[in-house]
């Protein structure tokens, strides 16, 4: 199954995401997210690097959709804020309004990580998350 | 789509969205056919009639010539609201607080720096930091940071980045009133720490410019510019700080959206009433972010001054580089405006427009109150800068407002594809523009094409009556992130 789709958005970019579970959705979502930030081959693989740090994430919200954002929004400010690149995201219990999600991940080094697009936030506009017949579809536009 | 929203022409350069639905008021969009035909194929349209169904709005939900699909307001809008019945929306002001543009004028001219552009090109990116998450030369304690976001330009004046008569040309001064640091999320602060003095990443960019033509001999010379004059656009804003208030502030409204009632079109367009205790948090923590970024600007603006001095080997008063003005295109301000013969203060939000006031307005700095004050509008790479000046009927239409860019056209998807394969900086250089960018992904984002041609969103202007054409400004070299 295909882990993202990038939708075309005159000012910014927009991505489709999907996932069979939930949790499937939501680590898919960091994937995408840290892919359209940084070149897929400069981020280290979890089995290749012994010195990755990991990380516990809990995030609330209101309602599935609001739980999605926040969550990417956790993801970005790690990256934005603290300089910490997620290379793996394991949703260890997701529901509609709560999730705790184990991240492995490593400092962000200039020369190391090929940085592609800078995203500023994730917006509210458009966003959705719906159960499909094969699983779950998110929709989220990045503010670049 | 826009085939669903009803659209009348009311004259060459403006278009009438009747009120219908939850609109509140009408809209309308400065567009003449060029700019309409474009308009087809995004959600521009439809985020003009959102924002008309915003409480309080007055008069119009307005659209700048540039007007493309954004995220809540459209790029290019312009919407102002009753100080007691409104709204503040941190969407309409976007996540780049006081995302502006600065324009500094030199003594020298085209063929002072004739063979000189690539070094001098070379040295700028050196000294300026760019790209994403950049850190800049000046690392902020807690106290100076605080000081940063109450002081604004002035804080960089009185750490030796400028000089007092920078601030005279700077838009109010360089500092907005009100601002509070403890309505500053910790995170928030935490990102300004290392930003200040840097020019970040995607479409902002510092351009070395020549005057190439000027329209207006009389208001350019009182902008003290003329042609073949070497000049210097900065376009930034206040990084990841104001980047950060911008979602802080949007998700506490999102989350308390049902305690004000307001029925939301689009949960991006989350707003708080002005005269609410969230509302005005929000706009003590904007002012500080409003005030990070033209100290941003400001400490740019010095850097590129001693890049000047050095790399040409000029004294202070040789270069003679001084600020031309100073203009925020990403902000929420209290301004009076007469509304049907009354004097009434509202909040009006420019979300990727300028603004424009005339000649006369007391806001206007004193040395162009005769003439009216510098419109900044960048272009793409390639094509330059326009210089405008505000008219009279901004006042009266545009809640003194003008376009703040061309705008863009193509997705950064689309530009991307179309540009694989194709050197874009090789390209700059055949059309005699150095360009230095951290990624080929931002050129390619970046490149002409994926704009609108600039003339029609300046000519609607013109004609309009909003601003006038003053000068048209030709890239030589290019820095970005």
């Amino acid at each position: 199954m295909k882990k993202y789709k990038l939708i075309d958005h005159t000012a910014d970019i927009g991505c489709e995401i999907y996932g069979s579970t939930r949790k499937e959705l939501f680590a898919n979502s960091v994937v995408a997210l840290l892919e359209l930030m940084l070149g897929r081959k400069t981020i280290s693989r979890t089995n290749e690097n012994p010195a990755l740090e990991t990380k516990s994430l809990t995030v609330e919200g209101d309602d599935l959709e609001d739980l999605f954002i926040n969550f990417l929004r956790e993801v970005l400010y790690l990256f934005n804020g603290e300089g910490w690149v997620v290379v793996d995201c394991h949703p260890l219990q997701v529901t509609n309004k709560h999730i705790t999600a184990q991240l492995t991940g490593e400092p962000y080094i200039s020369t190391k990580h090929q940085v592609k697009m800078e995203i500023k936030a994730v917006t509210y506009h458009g966003l959705s998350v719906k159960k499909t017949k094969t699983g779950w579809v998110g929709r989220v536009i990045y503010d670049i | 789509m826009i085939s669903e929203i009803k659209m009348e022409r009311l004259d060459e350069n403006r278009l009438l969205i009747p009120k219908s639905g939850g609109m509140k008021v009408p809209g309308i969009i400065y567009a003449n056919e060029n700019i309409q035909h474009l308009l087809k194929s995004d959600e521009s349209a439809r985020q003009v009639v959102n924002v008309a169904q915003l409480p309080g709005i007055v008069n119009y939900s307005l659209a700048m010539p540039d007007v493309h699909w954004g995220y809540g307001f459209p790029i290019g809008g312009v919407a102002a609201f009753d100080l007691s019945t409104g709204v503040v929306s941190p969407g309409g002001v976007g996540y780049d607080i006081n995302c502006g543009c600065r324009l500094m004028a030199t003594k020298l001219t085209l063929f002072d720096v004739q063979n000189k552009i690539q070094d001098l090109t070379l040295a700028l990116y050196d000294r300026i930091p760019t790209g994403v998450g950049s850190t800049g030369h000046v690392k902020l304690a807690g106290k100076d940071q605080k000081k940063v976001l109450i002081e604004g330009a002035n804080w960089a004046i009185v750490n030796g980045f400028g000089s007092p008569e920078d601030l005279e040309t700077t838009e109010d001064g360089g500092v907005m009133a009100g601002a509070d640091p403890e309505k500053v999320s910790a995170r928030a602060l935490e990102r300004g720490k290392q930003q200040l003095g840097t020019l970040g990443a995607g479409n902002h960019f510092l351009e070395v410019e020549f005057v190439q033509e000027i329209f207006d001999e009389k208001v350019a010379a009182a902008f003290g510019l003329q042609k073949d004059q070497i000049v210097v656009m900065i376009h930034t804003g206040s990084r990841g700080l104001g980047y950060q208030i911008c979602d802080d502030y949007l998700a506490a409204m999102v989350k308390h959206a049902h305690e004000t009632g307001i029925a939301l079109p689009d949960r991006q367009l989350a707003c708080a009433y002005l005269n609410s205790p969230r509302g005005r948090d929000y706009l003590a923590a904007m002012a500080c972010g409003a005030n990070y970024a033209w100290a941003n600007r400001q400490v740019l603006m010095h850097l590129t001054r001693e890049v000047f001095e050095k790399t040409l080997h000029l004294t202070p008063r040789q270069l003679g580089m001084r600020l031309v003005y100073d203009v925020c295109h990403n902000i929420a301000k209290i301004e009076e405006f007469n509304i049907k013969g009354v004097n009434k203060k509202l909040c009006v939000h420019r979300k990727g427009a300028t603004r424009a006031f005339p000649a006369g307005h007391e806001s206007v700095p004193v040395r162009y109150r005769g003439v009216g004050q510098p419109v900044l509008i960048p272009g793409n790479m390639g094509t330059g800068s326009y210089v405008m000046v505000g008219q009279p009927r901004a006042m009266e239409e545009t809640f003194g407002s003008a376009c703040h860019g061309a705008g863009r056209v193509m997705s950064r998807a689309q530009a991307v594809r179309s540009s694989r394969g194709r050197s874009i900086s090789r390209e700059m250089a055949d059309r005699g523009v150095v360009v230095m960018a951290g990624s080929k992904g931002t050129l390619g984002e970046e490149m002409p094409e994926a704009y609108k041609k600039l003339e029609d969103v300046v000519q609607v202007m013109h004609e309009s009556g909003i601003a006038k054409k003053v000068a048209k400004l030709t890239a030589l070299a290019c820095i970005k992130g």
